[in-house]
């Protein structure tokens, strides 16, 4: 928890250090009997992120309280992974929507997600892994009118648009 | 008697069949969203907004009105089920329902919720009915510099009341303001803060972006890391004469729940109080009133039914804020909030004349679901326990499909998924450090309001700040908020004082 504050605080600050000077791209002065230009209200905001983090610094290094004193782990080790592996699949379906769409991706995060983590019985993983994306299609698509992406399998939907959209 | 007439004109609305059957789905749906562990009104809102581009923003609003309801009362369910809070809002209900559970009364204490709930829901809608009108009027009066001193009230609440670390709630509330501010510059129209000329952020970060990150992906990721290890659900046995006897205990308890519902209802409207220090306060007082103290924390109906009636009254009295002034109470009303401004409404006074129906067809349709919710608490006990045995790892894939497909329908890019991914797993790491993550929702949603406002007021005063101080309202409203920022200020110099005389 301890080197988590600092890592994080650091980060933040680094971060609000750029968004300062991303800000400055605009005025970030005062013009007269206009107020602030277009830049400023971001800038010093940042300024105030900055500001923040430089107190969490602070009080990180006088005088530690709360979870800067816990030196515990900062995910406990036994969910660490867990968190990890989910973290990552969520960022590969998320990836692959571009490459094969919500319908290729969604099935195979299913797929992984219940039988792979959740040791589900394939029954049940293949009535999740189908139903889900034909629900999403039906609501979406067809009530909503909001396309997903599809990525390469596009073409495939060409019948599917004909028939319900 | 002319606020009679719009509140019959708003149940015409309310009861039209699609406003009704939403209504009662969105209990229902609201029941189990805020029943399952680490979900609450918050996240069911967030994630559920973007359905409800389908229909008129009336019927919209009562469904996710509806949901906020009815995850209310779902919240006390998985409390006294699991023994883990719903939500936040239903901490408090823990201490004395799952002691309850254990001893073998979950049944009393799921229907004393319930009925706090809905006595908590009443009173405050009533509240509601009564406050809304004249507070509405007396908002018409306002301009841009009194729109911003109450915005800046709306973030000092989070200083001075919040009671979070106040570096971090600073900073929440600064980081959501910056996020805000991408996109084009309102006043001249160029583009600022467009991060390595990603063409994404030209369209500016959606706050649904932001809510659905936090609210879905990373309140997932945190129960998954805090729920790792299994749970025990409690038996309940249920049967009418249970029941009914359950009912008649609780007639000791109506000054437990009035009590509740009116400190519930005047904190909820506060924004950085809401319904959880609601709750927590409610417990409180409610057992330094009671004659038996210690009774409490062992399973007293009391300490159940003061918390429920007090959450659920907090609820409607955030409701108030974001109404009359368009300053939301609650990071749920802020959602709701942006809400409105995606249907094109634009929240504030001018809703009680310009758009009479939506505002009195929603507070119509708070009385309606807090009866459906209380029918549907009541007769769906057992469905609910159901859904507490089901699997998480069902759960979380579905929602984060969800949130996914949530996080791209309002803008239809890609870029806007990836940043939602981005802000839930950076939200995730930030909350495992006491950074209170409500603040910069809530300055998300009120960032563009707030630049303009401000901005707007130097204009009229030459760029002299001191357009905030002359004007009555404002001054005012300033004064207050400069006070709730010093709060901390003083105890942190009374503090060192003290440690330098020691």
């Amino acid at each position: 928890m301890r080197q988590a504050e600092l890592i994080l605080a650091l980060v933040m600050g680094l971060l609000s250090a750029g968004l300062m000077w991303k800000s400055a791209e605009l005025p970030i002065g005062w013009i007269p009997d206009e107020g602030p230009g277009g830049g400023a209200f971001p800038f010093w905001l940042s300024a105030g992120m900055l500001a923040c983090c430089i107190w969490i610094l602070v009080r990180w290094a006088r005088r530690p309280t709360g979870v800067a004193a816990d030196t515990g782990p900062y995910i406990p080790r036994e969910a660490r992974t867990q968190v990890i592996v989910v973290t990552a699949a969520l960022a590969v379906m998320i990836g692959l929507i571009h490459i094969i769409g919500v319908y290729g991706s969604v099935p195979l995060f299913l797929v992984f997600y219940l039988r792979g983590l959740g040791r589900h019985g394939w029954p049940m993983t293949g009535a999740f892994a189908v139903a889900t994306p034909i629900v999403t299609f039906f609501f979406f698509e067809a009530i909503l009118k909001i396309t997903l992406p599809k990525g390469y399998t596009e073409p495939l939907f060409y019948p599917l648009y004909d028939w319900f959209l | 008697m002319e606020i009679l007439l719009h509140l019959l004109e708003g149940f015409g609305i309310a009861f039209l069949p699609l406003n009704l059957g939403l209504a009662i789905f969105g209990c229902l749906l609201g029941l189990f969203i805020g029943a399952m562990p680490g979900l609450g009104s918050v996240n069911g809102v967030a994630i559920l907004l973007p359905l409800t581009f389908l229909v008129p923003p009336t019927s919209a609003v009562i469904f996710l009105g509806a949901i906020y309801y009815g995850a209310m009362y779902g919240g006390a369910i998985s409390s006294i089920m699991l023994g883990i809070p719903g939500a936040s809002t239903a901490v408090a209900t823990t201490f004395d329902g799952r002691p309850l559970a254990r001893k073998g009364m979950a049944d009393r204490a799921l229907v004393a919720a319930a009925t706090a709930s809905f006595v908590g829901g009443t009173i405050s809608v009533v509240l509601f009915t009564l406050f809304a009108p004249p507070l509405a009027d007396m908002a018409l009066a306002f301009g841009a510099p009194e729109e911003f001193a109450l915005m800046l009230l709306a973030f000092a609440t989070f200083i001075g009341l919040g009671g979070d670390d106040i570096p971090k709630t600073l900073f929440s509330i600064f980081i959501g303001l910056v996020l805000s501010a991408v996109g084009l510059d309102i006043m001249s129209g160029q583009p600022r803060l467009i991060f390595f000329d990603i063409p994404g952020f030209f369209h500016g970060i959606n706050f649904l972006v932001l809510a659905i990150g936090i609210y879905g992906i990373g309140e997932i990721l945190w129960t998954i890391e805090t729920s790792h290890k299994g749970v025990e659900v409690a038996q309940a046995r249920i049967s009418v004469e249970r029941f009914v006897a359950s009912l008649r205990s609780l007639a000791g308890t109506l000054k437990t729940m009035v009590m509740g519902s009116f400190l519930g209802y005047f904190v909820g409207i506060l924004p950085a109080a809401g319904a959880t220090p609601g709750s927590l306060m409610a417990y409180g007082v409610a057992r330094s009133i009671a004659k038996d103290p210690d009774s409490f924390g062992k399973g007293n109906v009391d300490g159940v039914v003061a918390p429920e009636s007090a959450n659920n009254a907090a609820s409607t009295g955030s409701m108030l804020p974001m109404l009359t002034l368009g300053i939301p109470g609650s990071p749920t009303t802020a959602i709701l909030l942006g809400g409105m401004v995606i249907w094109g409404l634009e929240p504030g006074p001018m809703l009680f004349i310009d758009h009479t129906n939506f505002v009195w067809g929603l507070i119509a349709s708070l009385y309606v679901a807090n009866l459906f919710a209380l029918i549907l608490n009541l007769a769906f006990i057992p469905a609910f326990i159901a859904v507490l045995r089901l699997p998480f790892t069902i759960l979380a894939p579905i929602i984060f499909i969800l949130c996914v497909v949530g996080g791209y329908a309002p803008i239809r890019d890609m870029h806007d998924v990836w940043l939602m991914f981005l802000f839930g797993v950076v939200g995730y790491l930030l909350r495992k450090l006491d950074y209170p993550m409500a603040p910069a929702v809530l300055a998300i949603v009120l960032g563009p309001l707030a630049e303009t406002s401000m901005r707007q007021s130097l204009l009229i005063g030459h760029g002299s700040p001191a357009i905030f101080f002359e004007r009555p309202i404002s001054g005012g409203i300033m004064l207050v908020a400069i006070a709730l920022f010093a709060i901390p200020l003083f105890r942190l110099v009374r503090r060192a004082a003290r440690r330098a005389a020691s």
